[in-house]
């Protein structure tokens, strides 16, 4: 995602509908609060622990927003973020530890109240929510000088109670000392609390890190190996009813008269309800409303509104659309002119399906009436949405929606929707049941697969030559594919002249230094919802481009990483990681009979990585023996939880290569469940190796640049070990004849 | 409904038909067994059944009566240990959720094989999806608590 210019937060903040409330404080207090907390002093918004904070785990004085010193000398770190996988406990934690000087033994982390003054993404604007790879990158200086401004009121605490010179105080692993005085930090907490705020605070020199750039224990490995981490799925409240939905087969379809009857009939099940989303059963259980939802089969839709297309016909029209004109998105130099004046020219189609993101905790969460307003329980991803959302249903204002964020069983972009889709289900469930007990929403993995709210489907169509002396002549790019961005509260700053960026990213922006380059954008609209899907427009625009590229190396002659640093000579942290690559992937070698190798370079959330994949091809099936990857991320906060990410971001970037695929016939998902919904199994997983380019810049995203190049790395090594070119996604091994 | 649950003896009052995924989670009350699917395709719902590993989500209740259930929460012994120590020291986790079910397999496998290869590591995980795509380190935590059994 994009960073947000403080002129777009006011028209972003009219269009989360339909909550007038929430900008009520005026664009000004808005600004004034995001000031507050990007400026130099978070610290002292808030200095005492409120009663939001009662659910972190250990108790303590607060120095400031982010931290708080228990009498233990445990140190939580409050994390305004959602870790669905990515982390960012962890990586956020170690900021502030760092600056501290803590011992990472002492380190705790707990989610953050929704509270979109003191907890918004920086990168984000006025929301509280976390995507685009920026939870680490946007949190960087915050929680640097969270962590300074702690340390620097420990270290005052100390000088008063020992009458010491402040700059006769060292702090090691979490202990103060000055000559014979010593003291942990919870001996300290409460006098600390109680001083200035500083004026300024001293970061560290990056030089002097001693926790940033080592392998720290993740702080959620223990919780999550034995049964104790909290997710939504195992939130339990008292009276608590759990909620399925049947839900209509068509995308735009509404419910238009039901009979409960044999639903109610059903052990356990205590209620039918109807709600926008379909037909709500509540029961006792989790197995009771299911049976419920089986039981209800005289449902009547109304499906005049309804999507009745196919995916053969949307790719149809798409590639109608794709030979026309469209909204330009990049135009440099005269692409056609280069073109018609290259020595060889190709011309290549790529389609790209729609996507479930499919996180192995299906959505749910919980919902309950309290003395002033609501909780909702969930792994939160948009808690400003979901607040706005709730509040516009339950006739509240967003500060009277409370959110309990808990571990999210992955996410991949699901969780974030511009229309809090499954926690609005949730909100209309409890206010169609009078708010009389908690409501647990579950959707079924079915429910997930077929819901929607997909990565687009995409079309491309290319035409692009080379010169003959191997430079690139011309490239010709037309994109075709929803946008998911047009009539949200995010369309302000995404939406440029009619051009979603989201749908361009990765093609319009290329890193690569092409003269003549012509980029244009058709967003057709469809009634099946749409959603970033990790690592968004560059799920698709990459693999075009770097398939492209290097189709224009082989037709050129050269070497597919000299034809890429040519055009990228003034790019170092490209150039940097591409040398590394090459270095560690053995580029100059061949990976023997039967084998081939590929490559591909994205830059993604400000983020550079190569991948370089060997497979071998044994009776037209596909085998992917090792990806190496390097990777440019700045300065590199926790290298293991880097590693992490990259080798799982392979895993679902070959996910997609390999297997995942939602089809329509006539409007309807002709996908249900992980046996049609193929997900990457351990038999298919290569050993991935992960390099990272040293740097002394700011952290970047790290969540999603791992998946971007992985298909277009693949395509080229199996070009490479067979001759034939598979450009649309999913590959299809029928297609390829060993 | 009577059965022993992580060494105990439970009676569980509930409809027999109910899988037993959803009688641990919603009325015995213990939660790390995860629902992931609700059809044997993804292993989330892994628990041991008399110490083979079985999905929780295709198992009725009737079919463990007198029977001995241990789930993520009651693994222990020689080989739970090492598992758990393994997933740790080289921490496997990323979202976590798919993990209760992959544990369960992997004890299930260990217990059965003290060496495995990494065939073998393939044909006894790969009914269980992670969609972080732990994969490479859940084999190499496997490898790593068989040489600590070893």
């Amino acid at each position: 995602m994009h960073i947000i210019k403080p002129a777009d937060y006011a028209r972003m903040l009219e269009r989360l509908a339909p909550a007038p409330a929430l900008a009520a404080p005026s664009r000004r207090g808005f600004l004034k609060a995001a000031a507050a907390v990007s400026g130099a002093l978070v610290i002292g918004v808030r200095l005492g622990p409120s009663e939001a904070f009662a659910a972190a785990p250990t108790d303590g004085p607060m120095p400031n927003a982010f931290v708080k010193i228990a009498p233990d000398s445990t140190v939580t770190v409050l994390i305004k973020h959602l870790d669905m996988g990515q982390g960012v406990t962890t990586g956020l934690a170690t900021i502030v530890a760092e600056e501290m000087d803590a011992d990472w033994s002492q380190m705790r982390a707990a989610f953050a109240p929704a509270d979109a003054q003191l907890y918004n993404n920086l990168a984000f604007g006025p929301v509280q929510g976390t995507g685009g790879s920026t939870s680490v990158a946007n949190s960087w200086d915050q929680l640097r000088k969270a962590g300074g401004a702690a340390r620097q009121m420990l270290v005052a605490a100390a000088a008063e109670k020992w009458k010491v010179p402040a700059d006769s105080i060292t702090i090691e692993k979490g202990t103060l000392k000055s000559g014979s005085h010593t003291a942990s930090f919870g001996e300290l907490a409460a006098d600390a609390a109680r001083q200035p705020i500083p004026a300024e605070v001293k970061l560290k020199d990056p030089k002097d890190f001693k926790l940033i750039g080592t392998r720290l224990p993740r702080l959620d490995s223990a919780d999550k190996t034995d049964g104790k981490a909290v997710y939504a799925l195992d939130i339990r409240r008292p009276g608590m009813l759990t909620a399925v939905i049947k839900r209509p087969e068509r995308f735009g379809a509404t419910v238009k008269s039901f009979d409960a009857a044999a639903a109610k009939q059903v052990p356990g099940v205590v209620d039918v309800v109807a709600v926008p989303a379909g037909v709500a059963v509540l029961a006792q259980n989790t197995w009771a409303a299911l049976q419920g939802r089986e039981a209800l089969t005289t449902v009547e839709w109304d499906e005049s509104n309804a999507e009745n297309r196919g995916t053969a016909e949307l790719l149809d029209a798409y590639k109608k659309l794709a030979d026309t004109a469209g909204r330009s998105a990049a135009k440099r130099g005269d692409a056609a002119k280069g073109i018609a004046g290259a020595a060889k020219v190709i011309e290549t189609e790529f389609a790209f399906p729609y996507l479930a993101h499919a996180p192995m905790e299906p959505l749910n969460c919980v919902i309950e009436k309290t003395a002033d307003g609501v909780t909702i329980h969930t792994g939160s991803q948009f808690q400003t949405i979901e607040q706005a959302v709730t509040a516009g249903i339950m006739g509240l204002k967003p500060e009277q929606v409370k959110i309990e964020t808990v571990w999210a069983g992955g996410s991949f972009g699901r969780r974030a929707t511009t229309t809090a889709d499954y926690v609005a289900e949730a909100a209309t469930i409890l206010k169609a049941i009078d708010g009389r007990a908690p409501v647990h929403l579950v959707w079924t993995r079915e429910d997930d697969i077929k819901g929607g709210y997909y990565r687009p489907m995409f079309y491309h169509k290319v035409r692009a030559g080379v010169t003959a002396d191997g430079r690139i002549a011309g490239w010709e790019q037309s994109i075709v594919g929803q946008s998911f961005m047009i009539g949200t509260p995010f369309e302000a700053f995404a939406v440029k002249e009619g051009v979603d960026g989201t749908s361009v990213e990765g093609a319009s922006d290329t890193h690569y230094d092409i003269g003549n380059l012509m980029v244009e954008l058709h967003s057709p609209q469809v009634k099946v919802p749409t959603l970033w899907w990790r690592s968004v427009g560059h799920t698709h625009t990459a693999h075009v481009v770097e398939v492209t590229i290097d189709e224009l190396a082989r037709a050129a002659g050269r070497d597919p990483v000299e034809f890429r640093l040519e055009l990228l000579k003034d790019k170092p942290r490209h150039t940097g990681v591409l040398k590394l690559l090459a270095e560690k992937a053995n580029w100059g070698t061949r990976p023997g009979t039967g084998k081939g190798r590929g490559i591909a370079l994205h830059e993604s959330f400000n983020t550079v990585v190569g991948s370089v994949i060997d497979v071998s091809v044994v009776n037209g099936q596909i085998k992917v023996d090792k990806v190496v990857c390097a990777v440019d991320c700045g300065i590199a906060v926790n290298p293991d939880v880097i590693a992490a990410q990259i080798e799982g971001g392979v895993g679902f970037g070959l996910g997609a290569a390999l297997h995942d695929e939602i089809t329509l016939d006539k409007g309807v998902v002709e996908q249900a469940n992980f046996d049609t919904y193929i997900p990457l199994r351990m038999s298919e997983m290569p050993k991935v190796e992960v390099h990272i380019v040293p740097s002394a810049n700011a952290p970047t995203g790290i969540g999603e640049p791992g998946v971007p190049g992985v298909a277009p790395a693949l395509s080229n090594a199996i070009f490479d070990a067979t001759g034939q070119r598979l450009r649309s996604l999913p590959f299809r091994l029928e297609d390829f004849k060993a | 409904m009577k059965f022993t649950l992580n060494g105990s003896e439970r009676t569980v009052e509930a409809d027999g038909n109910m899988p037993l995924l959803w009688a641990l989670r919603d009325v015995v009350g213990l939660t790390g067994t995860k629902f992931g699917c609700g059809a044997a395709l993804c292993g989330a719902c892994t628990v041991h059944v008399d110490g083979a590993p079985v999905r929780s989500c295709q198992t009725a209740l009737s079919d463990v009566e007198g029977k001995s259930v241990t789930t993520i929460e009651g693994v222990g012994g020689e080989v739970g240990t090492a598992v758990v120590a393994a997933w740790r020291k080289l921490d496997v986790v990323q979202c976590g959720y798919c993990q209760s079910g992959q544990i369960m397999s992997a004890v299930g496998l260990l217990s059965e094989n003290r060496k495995p290869t990494d065939a073998d590591i393939d044909a006894a995980m790969d009914g269980n999806v992670c969609r972080c795509a732990t994969y490479q380190r859940i084999r190499a935590a496997i490898h790593e608590a068989a040489s600590n059994l070893a």
